[in-house]
């Protein structure tokens, strides 16, 4: 990829106990990079290194919100600590950290667990092979998880995956349902309404509430998809711990 | 332990606490009680050290029964409540027999009513919270002939009190400061937005409220606008320019620009008002926000000291000649004639 890095950090008032750091107001790669680096730098920062009172860190697609106990925390030692490490951040290089964990996760393309397979081949010019190889093959990271519950936006694929939302909405796609739009994947957690193109579904479910960890996916998480067929998937969903055969490598 | 039995739910009832705040990198906003100051009143009236879980109650209550002798405080918007046909005060604590009969009627001003018992509500708490998550399918509203689990009160015997409850049943003036969407907006359009006098619309849930106006309030730079962090207390504004106040069920990620954020200690008023209330909306700096905010630690220990013993009025006692109200009846001239 070769989007020129030029990205700016600002720090802002989100309500009475938080700043937002935001790296652009449009999902561009290079700020969703940064965010994603910039959350990282955070967590990883030693606490003498942070005022005290920090509560949350969420990051965004293109922004991180930083929350604290506002009764607790130096508001102005903490804007500018974050204004230092937003700015070590831009410097660059603006690509995805070297994600921590990866997940496999078991999709059947096409078909009926793919209804819109067809037509994004087609609007990407090759065929529906192709396209799902295109979509396994990608270097794929957790961009953000929201909306739902453990609901992850999953990306960024190949430039030529830019396509727009349909301007028709699909009422229902079912819980498990892998869409595509704008060089994202959606993976729904639940049935949902959606004006992206289902390509596949899998029988993960990304919000399990009654789990130890409910939201098993998270932001920054490395995601390889693995052809499966609809049968297997099928089976996958029968099984009583709702994973649909997704396993998860620990990388660092 | 013991229960409070629901015998009949006439709004919607569903559990609530303070919610499960620090999971919105996770896609999981905090939830929790829509008028959170509700259960600081009864934290306050019942003497308990934090909020308890309660029941919430949607536009009505219902018929309450309990299986051990447990006070509870009624705190929210004021609703007819009566004990064996015995009318109770409202923003009090009662003590409750089993056997007898809380009936809750609906709301006489304001939205959301709550019950709470002095032991708290005990179901099995999800990620530290019992807070029912209705959008998302955590708890559920809960139906007639249903028992919840309930802490034991750990002090039967204490008096009942009662407190005047902040006005906030009838719409009123949110402050509001500026949030990281604010600068989107023209400065005409903020102009107008914060000149308006909104009614609370008709729609609203524990999602959001609809604020309601003839003027739209837009911005040409919402489009292609990332998708970013939302919070209780936002207002948000559709693609067709119509407000809407972000409330505890809100979705934790948006599109839609935010034209600024309510004040914590405002977001009450806007949970209490009912459809047609006034709401206008006041732009404040952060630096007037800070020095008019009060945590919810501070304002509970406010509200403790503003607890009244509760003095039953006569007027409400139907069998006040079976009362022996003036023992000790002398002739008045007993200290001259000692």
């Amino acid at each position: 990829m070769t989007t020129a890095p030029s990205v700016a950090a600002e720090v802002l008032t989100s309500g009475l106990d938080g700043l937002l750091v935001r790296f652009s107001l449009t999902p561009d790669p290079a700020a969703m990079a940064a965010a994603r680096r910039f959350a990282a730098a955070l967590q990883a920062a030693p606490p003498k290194d942070l005022p005290g009172g920090l509560t949350e860190i969420a990051p965004a697609l293109v922004s991180v919100l930083v929350r604290f106990d506002a009764e607790r925390t130096d508001r102005a030692a903490l804007r500018s600590t974050l204004e230092r490490i937003a700015g070590e951040t831009v410097q660059g290089p603006l690509v995805m950290p070297d994600p921590a964990r990866r997940w496999t996760i078991p999709v059947a393309f096409g078909g009926d667990q793919g209804p819109q397979l067809g037509q994004v081949a087609q609007a990407l010019g090759i065929g529906e092979d192709a396209a799902v190889a295109e979509l396994c093959a990608s270097d794929l990271r957790v961009l953000t998880i929201g909306f739902a519950p453990g609901q992850p936006y999953i990306g960024l694929l190949p430039p030529r995956w830019d396509l727009p939302r349909l301007p028709e909405i699909t009422p229902s796609v079912p819980a498990g349902s892998v869409v595509v739009a704008v060089r994202q994947i959606v993976l729904f957690g639940a049935d949902s309404a959606t004006g992206w193109q289902q390509v596949g579904r899998a029988a993960l479910r990304t919000f399990i509430p009654d789990r130890a960890e409910p939201m098993p996916l998270q932001g920054g998480d490395a995601i390889r998809f693995a052809r499966a067929s609809a049968d297997e998937i099928a089976r996958l969903a029968e099984a009583g711990d709702r994973m649909g055969g997704a396993r998860l490598e620990v990388l660092r | 332990m013991s229960a409070l039995q629901i015998r009949r739910a006439d709004g919607i009832l569903t559990v609530q606490d303070m919610g499960r705040p620090g999971h919105l990198a996770q896609g999981l906003s905090r939830g929790g009680a829509m008028d959170r100051l509700a259960l600081l009143e009864a934290a306050a009236l019942l003497g308990t050290s934090a909020p308890l879980a309660a029941v919430e109650m949607a536009g009505a209550g219902g018929a309450f029964a309990v299986t051990l002798p447990t006070r509870i405080a009624l705190t929210g918007a004021p609703m007819a409540a009566s004990l064996d046909q015995r009318p109770l005060r409202w923003s009090a604590t009662h003590l409750l027999q089993p056997g007898q009969i809380l009936r809750i009627g609906g709301a006489q001003a304001g939205v959301y009513g709550y019950l709470t018992p002095a032991g708290g509500i005990g179901t099995e708490p999800w990620l530290g919270s019992r807070a029912a998550h209705l959008t998302i399918g955590i708890g559920a509203a809960l139906a007639g002939d249903t028992a919840l689990p309930i802490g034991e009160d750990p002090d039967p015997e204490r008096p009942a009190r009662v407190l005047t409850a902040s006005a906030r049943f009838g719409g009123g003036t949110l402050r509001i400061v500026d949030g990281p969407q604010t600068a989107l907006f023209d400065p005409a359009v903020i102009e107008a937005f914060f000149a308006t006098a909104f009614l609370r619309g008709p729609r609203g849930n524990r999602q959001g409220v609809q604020l309601e106006a003839r003027d739209r309030f837009t911005t040409t730079q919402a489009k292609g606008l990332a998708s970013d962090l939302i919070a209780p207390g936002e207002v948000q504004l559709t693609g067709d320019g119509v407000p809407y106040v972000l409330m505890s069920e809100c979705q934790t990620v948006g599109g839609y620009p935010r034209i600024g954020t309510v004040l914590p200690d405002d977001l009450p008023l806007v949970a209490q008002a009912a459809p047609g209330a006034v709401l206008r909306c006041q732009r404040i700096s952060l630096e007037a926000a800070l020095a008019a905010h009060r945590p919810e630690a501070a304002v509970l220990r406010d509200l403790a000291q503003r607890c009244q013993p509760l003095v039953r009025d006569p007027a409400s006692i139907p069998d006040l000649l079976s009362y022996q109200l003036i023992s000790g009846v002398t002739r008045g001239d007993d200290l001259e004639r000692a």
